[in-house]
């Protein structure tokens, strides 16, 4: 096997994955280990902004924007953190413009804002624009400059290098071992520290914005090195997807003053929240849209509803709202100009993830022990910033502050580690090779395709908007028996090369780990908050549930724990808008 | 259901003496993509057909192929549009294949990095603030900083396909969106790979980029404001 030695090996080349690379490969030995080519990262996709209170089209103040974040997170998100998230958000932000990124402009030539759901002026009371854009590219904009600057400064990329394992013994962790996909074959990488920067996990459910590449990898290989994953029952479901296929309708449109009508040609919110309107937070929404879809309200009776951008007019929506235009062309089918666009509530964020510290280092247990070597940020990873719920636009920033700090901290560990690399424990990469020879050699007769579309529709139909006691039961019978038909699963392809039904074989593997976290901590937890809804435990309680969930993997099943919530400003008040 | 028949190209250089193609017939409900069949059939019928794709709506630029001659995103081109029967389907053009629909981009990256593709500033930014731009000057950038690396427009060049040296158009686009944004300070430092043989120069003006690449973005033009610019700045 061969066997590469770095300072850092960043897994993940998203934005998270690439800004922490930024901040150590100028001080320590980087590499950017991605299983896909660093512009293809899901980060690309991000439409509609990135979160700062610059103040440069309305008065605002970070105070206003911490609020915003710890009242969105239905106040169980890490105050500490939060604050530490909007305090350097126009820091990264001015940064990214200084790297390069193209951001739209105010007349006088300032980083243009909009509004976005959930961001108020005044602790709730006044419409904001918070969220820096580049049109609707935000993502795409922000990454490619990323990338751009990591070619600068000659970071090392191993691209289309897929992650097997993580090598961590006593709470150390050494490094990890990795296929490459284009040839075939192990890769040890061997580093001081290893941060995990793998993105979302929402390819779990059938109806989904995310990439086919979402899925949840470094959470699973967390759980499997025996360390705790956190609030992994808290998913957020976006409220506009594309009919059928989640393709995202950024919420861009609905900052822009897009409506949500329903099949008898209501603008609905009113009856959901009069005030925020289209504004308001995104599981707020998702439920509305849900409830009306459930009721018989949907259009034609159907599972969707309309998002209808027509007032707004040609030239609106082809300044501001370009990707949008053309996505609804070209996969609806629908000119938003002329008509509305048929959407529903998809499958989008974790809130939940890698529990980890204000500088990124990953934590194993209630209380807070560190992982020496180990860090993580961006979506898989949990801080926590954004609770039960998190708001539009805060997900780019939390890659960019906390990569960002996590790079900080990651070169600070290394200078004090001193020159020598600690040894790899004994047999360090055997249960890479076991997984290999399994997945190559087995002649079960399970094919993929059956238990991931089934795994997809139960956690969709079981564990979506609305959640109950028999529908999560469910959802866990069903995860139990697939994970056991998983043990029988055979590929076609043998061969070494570029070998994609390998790699999405294990990926459904981690599939079906990490999805059980979500369903055990969200059976247990018996109250509903941001986006975990629960029917029959409809109310938030603060007095049994204001707490962290941990969720590590045993021989015997999901063992919980609990650690509590970080309030610093503002103790939890009723949520309404 | 309607169903269709694809023709692909399938070829691992590794264990196959020679490309071949191999017919699939697929159902392809309302509104499929080439994307879609073609993980219907990697799903359903033949677990060793290789592609890459990601996030399946046109942004992460994973899946160009050439799709009935033409080059596209499989993402992106509807079943119901393709006429011609069975759809043929093969990878881009003059990149070396790895694996069946996959391509090693390698070379066309590494053209990329020569054009230093990222912002090149010699005065430094105020601190704890943005730089301005105006609007207009903004605007500049649209149609440059859209691309998404698929590679499609090079792929599709007749002047790539001549000489293998030739930057190409992504590349080109890539200096253009660098040039002409005013914040840009490295203009001299790129004039030496692009006023070349190999550089702007090698575009003939043949428009076959502009027709294939799937955001609408006009390469073409943008090599021209290039070669301006170049005769600008030298004289
Ligand atoms: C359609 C869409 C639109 C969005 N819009 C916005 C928005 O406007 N504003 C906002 O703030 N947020 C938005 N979000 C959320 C935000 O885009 C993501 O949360 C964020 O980009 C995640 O970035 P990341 O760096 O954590 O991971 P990603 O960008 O997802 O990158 C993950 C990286 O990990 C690598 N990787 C994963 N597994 C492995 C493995 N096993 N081996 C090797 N490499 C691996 C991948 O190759 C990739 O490079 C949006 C999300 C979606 C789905
Ligand atoms: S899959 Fe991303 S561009 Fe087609």
């Amino acid at each position: 096997m061969i066997i590469h030695r770095h300072d850092v090996v960043v897994v993940g080349a998203g934005l998270a994955g690439l800004y922490a690379a930024l901040m150590t490969s100028d001080k320590v030995d980087t590499a950017v280990v991605s299983k896909v080519y660093p512009t293809r990262s899901h980060s690309g996709a991000a439409q509609g902004g990135c979160a700062a209170s610059l103040g440069n089209e309305v008065e605002d103040h970070w105070e206003w924007h911490f609020y915003d974040t710890v009242r969105g997170s239905d106040f169980l998100g890490d105050q500490d953190a939060q604050e530490i998230l909007v305090k350097e958000a126009p820091l990264v932000i001015y940064e990214c413009e200084h790297m390069g990124v193209p951001f739209s402009r105010t007349p006088e030539g300032k980083i243009a804002q909009r509004p976005f759901g959930g961001h108020f002026g005044n602790f709730g009371k006044t419409p904001m624009r918070r969220s820096c854009y580049a049109a609707d590219r935000t993502g795409h904009a922000q990454l490619h400059t990323l990338f751009e600057q990591c070619l600068k400064r000659g970071v090392r990329l191993y691209n289309e290098f897929f992650l097997l394992h993580l090598i961590v013994r006593d709470d150390r962790c050494y490094g990890g071992v990795a296929w490459d996909l284009r040839h075939g074959g192990l890769h040890c990488f061997h580093a001081k520290a290893v941060m995990l920067a793998t993105g979302g996990y929402a390819r779990a459910w059938k109806i989904t914005t995310n990439s086919m590449s979402n899925t949840g990898d470094g959470l699973s290989l967390v759980l499997r090195a025996g360390l705790p994953l956190e609030d992994m029952e808290f998913v957020q479901f976006h409220p506009t997807g594309l009919y059928r296929s989640g393709i995202l309708v950024s919420e861009a449109a609905r900052g822009e003053g897009g409506y949500l009508i329903n099949g008898k040609g209501e603008r609905f919110m009113e009856r959901y929240a009069p005030e925020k309107m289209e504004l308001a937070p995104r599981d707020v929404i998702s439920r509305s849209e849900q409830t009306e879809i459930d009721e018989g309200r949907g259009i034609n009776g159907e599972a969707y509803v309309h998002l209808d951008l027509r007032h707004l007019g040609r030239e609106a929506i082809m300044e501001k709202l370009p990707q949008i235009h053309e996505l609804a062309w070209k996969f609806a089918g629908v000119d938003c100009i002329e008509e509305p666009i048929p959407i529903q509530p998809s499958a989008h964020y974790a809130m939940g993830g890698i529990p980890t510290d204000v500088h990124g280092q990953v934590l194993k247990d209630e209380k807070k022990t560190p992982v020496v070597g180990l860090y993580a940020a961006g979506e898989c990873a949990c801080v926590s910033n954004h609770g039960a719920n998190r708001l539009g636009t805060n997900s780019t920033l939390d890659c960019c502050v906390y990569g960002r700090r996590s790079g900080i901290a990651m070169a600070k560990f290394v200078a004090e580690e001193g020159e020598l690399l600690p040894d790899l424990p004994e047999g360090a990469a055997e249960p890479a090779r076991e997984l290999v020879t399994r997945i190559f050699k087995s002649k079960g007769k399970e094919r993929m395709v059956e238990i991931r579309e089934q795994l997809r529709e139960t956690m969709t139909e079981n564990m979506g908007v609305f959640r109950t006691e028999d529908s999560m039961s469910k959802a866990l019978r069903v995860v139990k028996e697939l994970q056991e038909r998983y043990k029988e699963l055979s590929i076609q392809d043998k061969s070494q090369q570029f070998n994609t039904e390998f790699m999405e074989a294990v990926e459904l593997g981690y599939l079906l780990d990490f999805v059980e976290p979500i369903i055990v901590g969200g059976l247990a937890r018996k109250e509903s908050r941001g986006a975990h809804f629960r029917k029959d435990f409809p109310q938030r309680d603060d007095k049994n549930w204001l707490k962290h969930t941990l969720a590590w993997k045993t021989e015997e099943g999901i063992r919980l724990g609990y650690k509590p919530v970080v309030i610093t400003r503002f103790p939890p008040e009723e949520r309404k808008y | 259901m309607p169903t269709r028949r694809f023709k692909i190209f399938r070829y691992n250089p590794h264990t196959d003496e020679r490309p071949r193609y191999q017919e699939y017939e697929v159902q392809v409900p309302t509104g499929s993509t080439v994307l879609d069949a073609l993980n219907e059939i990697k799903w359903t019928q033949d677990g060793t057909l290789t592609y890459r794709r990601s996030c399946r709506h046109g942004i992460c630029g994973s899946c160009a192929m050439t799709i009935n001659g033409a080059n596209m995103l499989a993402c992106e081109a509807q079943v119901h549009t393709l006429k011609r029967d069975p759809i043929v389907v093969e990878p881009l053009r003059s990149f070396p294949v790895i694996k069946d629909l996959v391509v090693d981009m390698d070379g066309f990256f590494d053209k990329l990095l020569l054009v230093k593709p990222y912002l090149i500033v010699k005065t430094p930014p105020p601190t704890d603030k943005e730089r301005y731009q105006s609007p207009e000057d903004r605007k500049l950038l649209d149609g440059a900083y859209e691309c998404i690396l698929c590679g499609a427009c090079t792929s599709s060049c007749p002047s790539f396909w001549a000489d293998k040296e030739f930057l190409g158009p992504a590349a080109l686009l890539k200096a253009y969106r660098f040039i002409f944004d005013t914040r840009d300070e490295g203009v001299q430092e790129r004039l030496d790979v692009l006023d070349n043989k190999h550089g702007l120069w090698r575009c003939h003006t043949i428009f076959n980029c502009v027709e294939a690449c799937p955001k609408g973005l006009n390469p073409t033009w943008a090599i021209g404001e290039l070669k301006k610019k170049v005769i600008s700045e030298k004289f």
